[in-house]
């Protein structure tokens, strides 16, 4: 699997790949070589899912800092 | 000498002709501030124009008011085209007035038109050029006022439908002398210091003129020269801006923007977990389809009992040996019978019997010798008798 797999393609992936397992002429050791990919592949877009940052942030001269509303109004 | 007085009507015919007559008056174009404005039921509009330190009495008729592009108000800055004429029974001037339009907001709205037609002309809305917004950023980049409901609505809505997301606030002015030059320069940043997955350009509600850095040109080439994709959520629902018609896509309001930007995490989850149900599905039914398959190849009689096959291939084999047997058998007996019938014949006509009778048969050379004329002097002639042969010389022929 390739490292830079952005979230689209990892979708489009994971459909490609259970349309490619319904096929019924698919003989069973690719069958499941083709599931393991598949299962292997949403496990990685369920971390993908968690791993964003998780913060607000506002950017003032250059600088990142925590953003909370309601201090400035 | 009597002076005779004129009527108060005369004097306002006679100040009514003067005015008239003014080729100036007929034709004015006046600036100012509405107040005192009334629709009255008739469909006529009556008003007062001010500034600071005068006020006229202005009308329009009926008839000129279905070209108004808006509703007169109290307070709103216009001009007005019409003739300055009097009105005889109250002794006042006043202004009909035949167009009016709102002072500076024509203009604005003028602009907009042309901009967008240059900007249309160019491509810059075309679908084309559109960018694909992520389907699941990480970081959203918000261009907007740091304070205002603007912001709080985006990180409401974003936060609720994906925790983990990271909102980048980077806070630009939305409105007055400058904002559209910080926008732009926002969205640059953002895409130099690649700063976002996905950015939200907006801002709440409010004027023509409020929302004007998002109808200028500066903004529009920002937002078109960005390679990263740009929601816009400009005013209202029926505000429409330039930005909008460049922007990747155009939300409604920052709430919408939000849900535009940021997926629901639950729904992304839901679909992962439907694709390993498949999956699932997919692998046992082919376990199944496998497995039953074996089941039948098992339930033939030839695996069931494999020298079946063999024993009754052996039966038919003995059946053809035997037959074979049969056939050869009878036709040696036919031909047995044969040989007895011939024998039998050719017995009857055997010259054995007549030989047994006394009877012999002379042969020369091995050929039976049958006349007199055939044998010479000398010859020798085998004669056959019953029990063996004789050779015999001829000693004379008479």
């Amino acid at each position: 699997m390739e490292e830079e797999l952005t979230f689209e393609q990892a979708m489009q992936n994971l459909e490609k790949i259970a349309d490619e397992l319904e096929k019924d002429n698919l003989d069973l050791d690719t069958s499941v070589k083709k599931f393991e990919e598949g299962m292997k592949l949403s496990q990685k877009c369920n971390k993908m899912l968690q791993e964003a940052e998780k913060k607000i942030t506002i950017l003032i001269d250059d600088e990142e800092k925590d953003f909370t509303l309601n201090t400035e109004e | 000498m009597e002076i005779r007085p004129i009527t108060v009507q005369e004097l306002n015919k006679y100040i009514k002709e003067k005015i008239d007559d003014d080729e100036f008056l007929n034709n004015v174009f006046v600036k100012g501030e509405i107040s005192n404005f009334k629709l009255h039921y008739t469909g006529h509009m009556y008003f007062t124009l001010k500034d600071e330190n005068s006020l006229i009495k202005c009308i329009m008729f009926k008839s000129y008011t279905p070209n108004l592009q808006f509703m007169p108000k109290d307070g709103m800055k216009v001009s007005v085209l019409g003739s300055v004429s009097v009105f005889e029974r109250d002794g006042v001037y006043q202004i009909y007035c035949k167009a009016m339009k709102q002072e500076g907001v024509g203009d604005l709205y003028e602009e907009f038109q042309k901009l967008k037609a240059k900007l249309d002309k160019e491509g810059l809305f075309d679908n084309s050029h559109k960018k694909k917004i992520p389907m699941f950023p990480k970081t959203i980049g918000v261009l907007t006022s740091s304070t205002g409901a603007v912001i709080r609505d985006i990180i409401n809505v974003s936060t609720r439908r994906n925790p983990n997301v990271h909102i980048r606030l980077l806070p630009v002015p939305v409105q007055g002398q400058g904002a559209a030059e910080k926008i732009a320069e926002g969205i640059r940043k953002m895409n130099d210091e690649n700063l976002a997955d996905v950015i939200i350009i907006g801002r709440g509600g409010g004027s023509l003129e409020d929302l004007w850095p998002f109808n200028e040109e500066i903004v529009a080439r920002a937002i078109y020269n960005s390679t990263l994709p740009i929601i816009s959520a400009v005013g209202h629902e029926t505000d429409f801006t330039i930005a909008d018609f460049v922007s990747d896509l155009r939300a409604p309001t920052p709430s919408a923007a939000a849900e535009l930007a940021v997926p629901n995490i639950e729904d992304v989850k839901y679909t992962i977990m439907t694709y390993q149900n498949r999956y699932k599905v997919a692998l046992k039914r082919k376990v199944e389809f496998m497995k039953m398959r074996y089941e039948k190849c098992m339930s033939r009689r030839a695996m069931k009992e494999p020298l079946q096959k063999i024993n009754e291939r052996a039966i038919n084999l003995d059946i053809l040996v035997k037959s074979i047997q049969n056939s050869i058998n009878n036709k040696l007996n036919k031909a047995k019978s044969n040989a007895v019938e011939i024998i039998t014949r050719l017995d009857a006509l055997s010259p054995l019997k007549t030989l047994a009778r006394g009877y012999n048969i002379a042969q020369k050379n091995g050929k039976v010798v049958s006349k007199k004329q055939d044998i010479s002097k000398d010859d020798i002639l085998t004669l056959r008798f019953i029990d063996g042969n004789v050779d015999t010389k001829v000693i004379d022929k008479k």
